[in-house]
This record gives structure tokens, sequence and C-alpha cells, in this order.
């Protein structure tokens, strides 16, 4: 898509010279659409949850090739921010106009929730919603990776992570965007301790792999500093700024910290 | 025995120029009452409506016909938020429900909304209330009543009409209350059970008070006079419950 | 009746023959834009305390052929400016389209529209009326930010109709204040859209060239948001002038008469015929490596 804007000619325009002329499709016919209705504004999201609260990040940049369009573009979206008792962030990564399409799509359906039925929508709901919500798409897809963070009806933080078309599943922790092969694999290790082993347990299938524990809030947000103090470092489509979004039962608390902007 | 024969439908007129289907569906505005009887098994039915963060409505007439035209009001106040990220016009969405009902009284084998509404609230240009009719009738308002015995309640705010621009919010609350209480009958009061009030204002967002919320108001306004001046701009809504 | 529905509604087959279905069928599928055709080259833009600027040069473009001069900056009213890159035919659609919007915004917000059309002389030229209509959404009117959001909105959908306004548009304006701080005072507003419908803001915004030459040249200027409050109108406006000499030294389509629109609470202010001023071209001497000479 940058290619229109490089100051090259158009491809069916008229050319440098005659030989980078293409030839003439037969007019009887129809070309297809040249038209490319998507792009990858890059960037990354994280979420984990534990026992008490819900923590999405994302890094602020947005780019377009090797271009940065901007330093400060949020992918975390507070939805139905208007209610006091919404406990629901959405975050998105991918096409970022699809993204900002998603995220008010489901603040509509949110916000409707609530004036039909005069509460709040519960995590659960909302997570299966957003599912149908991307399915209704299955053939022009939201470009997305969403992941859905809240707290469930036993005050527990809830996190749903997103295919593009639907896909869904409740998860303790999950990456995604442009860093996600490098986040996901450091957050396995660290809130799933996969691949640590109790000492002295054994060789073999004796191994007694680590138990997991919910993790304290200040843990959690230290190692989310870390993933991307990292994915900066070996992506160049990570960077400029964090921000982050901590739901626990007081309510969301957002959080913005600086970044490598190289 | 005399028969009425313009009153078929709405598309006819009749030879003194009058519409009476849309006559009658102002009978129904009427039909709602200030205050209901409270009957031993059913509550009183709420009759302020929250639409968006700046606005609400009260209605006056058929409920299920206020919840469908709420329904169209939020949905265009949460579109107007949608595709320009600003705060719908409350004159622009009255007029929009004054288009759907005169639609109503045009067409055959439509029916008038049989409900009157108040629209408050605060928009980019201040403070605003409306009036809509089922006829597709709407006026701005300084103060207004609608609905069973309200023309007591608007004698009361015609007589204090000089007031309200320099009234606090809590004057302003009181007054509404009281013009609500002259349209009670005689062995009536306003309770916690049977009022609520709606208030919207500059830096404040569209809230509805209920229930024990009310009792200092209702107890300040009704037990002594005497009125704390609050200099704070505020639009307070005239209720019918 | 024939027991098979597909043989109901059509001519019956043993008296005119058999039906030909290609007479349904359209002969080739519906078609859209699928390149831009003459276009615009770089958009410019740079946020300062109490307002933006933004700079388009005036090149129409065919390819390589320079086709004619074409109006590149675009008043919306007083609070808002359109820069626009891309297709100058869907440019001017949008023209067309958002002077409408412009007309019906006024009806619907010009509060007390009675006064202003007394107080306004019969014998007002043209201009003038234009110009207390322009005056008259002034106080409730869209904001740059509203006409942002639209506009995204707009673009997003011809995108997923896949029938795409090829268009990269900057909006340089004022922001309306935040419903609860009715009284605050405007902030200076910059944000982009293009022809997918990806939305975004900085401090400083290029299309096309003007991203890879000039947003360098401007984040130097107001790396960040602190950065904007701190540099004044005459700084901007000079950063602005720089990147458009630049993008006239390395961009082969562009000009060296360019817009230059300046947006702050006092208004917009738009001249169509600023130039070039200052060029040298002794650095040519110094660039090695190109077309013939090689030492």
């Amino acid at each position: 898509m940058a290619a229109i804007f490089t100051g090259a000619p158009p491809n069916s325009g008229p050319g440098y010279s005659f030989t980078q002329t293409p030839a003439p499709t037969s007019a009887s016919e129809p070309r297809q659409h040249a038209f490319y209705p998507y792009t990858d504004n890059g960037g990354s999201t994280l979420g984990i949850s534990s026992s008490t609260f819900t923590i999405l990040a994302g890094d602020t940049r947005s780019t377009s090739g090797y271009n940065i369009n901007t330093r400060y573009a949020p992918k975390l979206f507070h939805i139905d921010s208007a209610d006091p008792s919404s406990r629901l962030v959405l975050s998105v990564v991918g096409f970022a106009a699809d993204g900002e399409a998603l995220a008010e799509r489901l603040d509509t359906v949110v916000k409707m929730y609530r004036y039909q039925h005069g509460k709040t929508i519960s995590v659960g709901a909302a997570a299966q919603r957003l599912s149908h919500v991307l399915y209704g798409k299955r053939f022009f897809p939201y470009y997305v990776h969403a992941i859905l963070g809240g707290l469930d009806e036993e005050g527990k933080g809830a996190l749903y992570s997103y295919d593009p078309v639907g896909s869904y599943e409740r998860e303790q922790c999950r990456a995604a965007g442009a860093a996600a092969s490098l986040i996901m694999p450091f957050l396995d290790n660290q809130v799933n301790y996969k691949n640590q082993y109790m000492a002295g347990s054994g060789v073999g299938h004796e191994l007694q792999q680590r138990d997991p524990r919910p993790l304290e809030r200040k843990e959690v947000e230290e190692l989310v500093r870390d993933a991307f103090t990292s994915a900066v470092e070996r992506h160049i489509e990570v960077g400029d700024g964090l921000q982050m979004m901590v739901i626990t039962k007081e309510g969301v608390e957002e959080v913005y910290r600086e970044l490598k902007k190289d | 025995m005399f028969r009425n024969n313009y009153d078929n439908d709405s598309v006819t007129f009749s030879p003194q120029g009058r519409i009476f289907q849309v006559e009658y569906a102002q009978e129904a505005v009427k039909q709602g009452s200030v205050v209901r009887n409270a009957e031993e098994l059913s509550s009183y039915q709420k009759k302020i409506i929250p639409i968006d963060s700046h606005y609400g409505v009260a209605l006056a007439g058929l409920a299920s016909d206020a919840r469908v035209l709420s329904n169209f009001m939020k949905q265009q106040s949460l579109a107007s938020r949608l595709t320009y990220d600003r705060p719908i016009l409350l004159s622009e969405i009255t007029h929009r429900i004054g288009d759907r009902a005169q639609t109503n009284t045009q067409h055959y084998g439509k029916r008038p909304y049989g409900v009157g509404l108040l629209i408050a609230g605060v928009d980019a240009k201040g403070p605003h209330l409306f009036e809509f009719q089922p006829s597709g009738v709407t006026q701005e308002m300084v103060a207004c009543g609608i609905g069973a015995r309200s023309q007591m309640a608007r004698t009361y705010l015609e007589r204090n009409l000089e007031q309200f621009a320099e009234a606090s919010r809590e004057e302003l609350v009181k007054h509404a209350l009281r013009a609500l209480k002259e349209s009670l009958s005689q062995d009536k009061e306003l309770t916690v059970d049977n009022t609520s009030v709606g208030v919207g204002g500059v830096k404040e967002d569209f809230k509805l008070y209920e229930g024990q919320e009310l009792s200092g108001w209702l107890e300040t306004t009704f037990e002594n006079m005497n009125t704390a001046p609050e200099p704070e701009a505020g639009e307070s809504m005239e209720v019918d419950s | 009746m024939n027991h098979l529905p597909q043989a109901w509604g059509r001519p019956r087959d043993d008296i005119y023959g058999a039906y030909n279905h290609a007479h349904l069928a359209p002969s080739h599928p519906t078609t859209h834009t699928q390149s831009p055709i003459v276009t615009g080259t770089s958009v410019i833009a740079l946020k300062f305390r109490g307002g933006v600027v933004i700079a388009a040069d005036n090149l129409a473009s065919y390819g390589s052929l320079a086709l004619h001069r074409r109006e590149a900056a675009e008043k919306f009213n007083d609070k808002a400016v359109l820069g626009f890159g891309g297709d100058v035919s869907d440019m001017q659609y949008l023209d067309r389209y958002l002077n409408a919007l412009a007309i019906r915004e006024n009806y619907s917000s010009g509060s007390g529209a009675g006064e202003k059309a007394s107080s306004t002389s019969t014998d007002a030229s043209e201009e003038e009326r234009a110009e207390s209509l322009d005056n008259e959404g002034a106080g409730t009117g869209m904001a740059a930010n509203n006409l942002h959001k639209y506009l995204q909105k707009l673009l997003y959908r011809r995108r997923s109709d896949f029938n795409p306004l090829w268009n990269h548009i900057l909006i340089a304006g004022l922001s309306s204040p935040p419903p609860n701080a009715p009284d605050a005072s405007p902030q200076p507003f910059l944000k982009s859209v293009d022809l997918l419908g990806t939305a975004f803001g900085a401090p400083s915004l290029a299309t096309g060239f003007g991203a890879h030459l000039a947003q360098p040249i401007l984040r130097r200027v107001v790396p960040d948001e602190e950065a904007v409050k701190k540099i004044d109108e005459a700084t901007a406006v000079e950063a602005i002038r720089e990147c458009m000499k630049v993008l006239w030294y390395r961009d082969a389509r562009s000009l060296d008469r360019y817009s230059l629109a300046v947006v702050t609470k006092e208004g917009v202010r738009l001249s169509e015929d600023e130039r070039v001023e200052g060029q040298s071209w002794e650095f040519a001497e110094g660039i090695r490596g190109y077309g013939t000479q090689v030492v």
C-alpha cells in the first residue's frame, strides 16, 4: 500500500519507459481488483490474568512498512468507560483501522446490553459476543488479534484471546502481534513456569514441573515491562511507549511508560 | 345517532381541519397520571429514562411507546458519538423524533405515538428543555409539565418563571418538586416511592435520582421553605411520578 | 403450470425457443477504482502552541507528467483545514461532499441565525455572506476532531465496500472542548486518515514523500506533545517552509508553489500562492554516483 505514495507512477498509467508498460489485458476480460484492503500497523500486545486482577499492555508505535506513523497510537480500549462499574478492556493489534472499528462495535454492543438489561455485561458474555462479532465477518475478517481482559463473576482475573475470525479461549496469559513470538515463550516460562522443574525431583519422567501460582500485581507489572523492553530491542515495529491497563475490583487504571524510540 | 366520519384513520382531515386520530392520541397523554394510585401488587411506573450521558427524557402517556422512542434516541445518540465524536444536540434529537412522529400522522395504517416527552439535558449550546407531542410538534421550553393534571404544575411554573434563570441547582430541584406537588390530588403526597428526579448540568452527567436519594430534597422542600442559594448552574427536569 | 419453478415467469421454449440465461447475468463484475490516476504529492503539517500549520504543493501529476495546478488545502470552517494527498478526482469529490456537509452543519448548529442574517446588509457581497456562514457555526459547529472522525468513518466504509477514495488526508485545526470542561481553551488538533481508514495523530504529520523527507525534520522540531507547547507559530511556519524547500529539492513530482494554512483560535489563514524562497542548488555539486558522472 505504501507504493501508492512513493511517487512512482501508477502501474496502469504511463510508465517511465515503454518496456515497463504492462501488456494490456484482453478487452473482454475485466481486470481484478488491484486494491488490497488491509495493512499491517505492527506493534505488540499482551495480557496476564491473576487471582484478583488482569493486566493488559501494548506498545504505542504505529508503523507502515519502515515508516513510523506516530509514536502514540493506543491499542488498548476501555470498553463502555461511561459506566463506572465497567471492568472490560479490549486490546487489538494488526490492522489498526479494523482494530478501532472492532473496539467501537464492542463498545456499542456493551452499551446496548446495559440499556436493555439494566446491568453491566459479564466478561464471559462479552467474550462470547466478541467471538460472534468477529465470526460475523468470517469472509471479510477484522484483521486483528484481540485480547479481552476483565474480572469474572467471582472477582478473579479473566483473559480471553481471539484469532481474527472469532475462535477464542480463556487463558492465564497471551501475547499477540508483531513480537508475539518473542514474548509468548517468555510468558510461558515466567507465568505458567513452563520448562521450570522442581530441583532434585529426578531425571527424565521423574522430573516434576514447578507449580504455577497466582502472581502479585508488582511481579506482573515487572514481567510486562521486561517483556516489552526486550521486544523493543529485537523487533523494529515495537517501541516508543508502553500503555498498560490494570483491571482490579476498584476500577481500570491506566499506566504509561516510555520505551526506546529508535 | 351522531357518528364521526373523520376519525377512521390519521390521513383524513375533518372539515374543520382536524385530524381526530392525532387528537385521540393526545388524549392518551392525559391517561398518564402525574401520580398514580399505588395499587397493592404493582409499583409506580418509572417515567424518567436516561438516554445518553448528557440528557434524558420524562414521559407521559403510553410507556411502551416511550420505550420504542427512547430506544431510537439511544441509537441515534450513540451514532452521533460514533460518527462525529460528539454528543448529539438536543435540538437535533428532538427534531428527529418529531419527524418520526409526524410521519405517523401522514401515512395510512400508522398510529401516532401515544406519548408526550420532555427532553432535558446539556449539549454544546448549553442547557435545554424540549417538549415533544404525538402530533410531531416540538418546542423549546424554559419550564414545562405534561400529563394528567399538569395544568396546575404549569401554573406554578409560570408564576415562578423569572426565578429559574438565576436559580441554583438545589433551588431548581425544589421548584420542580413544588410544581409536581401542585399536580397531585388533595389527599396525595410526594414520597420517595412515587417520585423521581433527573438532573443534568454543565460539567454534570445526566443522573436519575430515586428512592432514598430523594429524601433530603423532599424534606427540605416541603418541611421548611428556606432555601440555601448556591451559585451553580443546573437544569432540572419536571417529573411525573 | 409447469412443475419446474425455474421455468416460471419465463417465455415458453416451444414458442420462443430456449431461454438465453446470459441475458440475466451481467457481462462483467462491477469495478471500482484500482489505482489513482491524477495525483497530488506530499502534505505536511505541524502543531504549535495554540494552533496548527499545514502545507501542500499545488501540483497535480499524471504519472510523471506534470499536469496542472490544483487546490491542495481546503478550508472546512474556522476550526478545520484539510490537506489532500493522492487522487485528485477523489479529492474534488470529497470537496463537494464536504461543502454540502458544511452547509448542512451551518443550518443545524448556527444559533441565533436570525440576528446574524439581519446584521448582514442586503448588499453584502457573496464572499462576505459566505464568511458570515462560516462564523455562524464557530460556536458549536464541527471542530477538527468531529470532521476527522467523520472522514475516518467515510473512508473506512468505502474501503470495506472495495471502492476506496484514494487519498491520504491530513485534518488540521482545533478540537472541540471535552464535555466536562466546556470552557477549556480549544487544543491544537492534527490527525490523518488514509484510503484504508487508518487514522492516527502526532505532533507532526506528513503524507507521501513527505513521510520520508519532511517527517524526520519536523520531528526534530516537535519530538512530542510537550515540545508542541514550547514552540510558537513563527518557528512552526519556518520549519514547514524549510520542509517544502527540501521536498522541492528532492521530490521529482513536486512544485515550488504551495498552499499554506495556519489555524489558530483567530480562525484560518490560507494562502494558496506561496513560493519556495532562498533556493540554493549548490548541494548538487557535491553529489556523486548518479547519472553519467562517476568521479
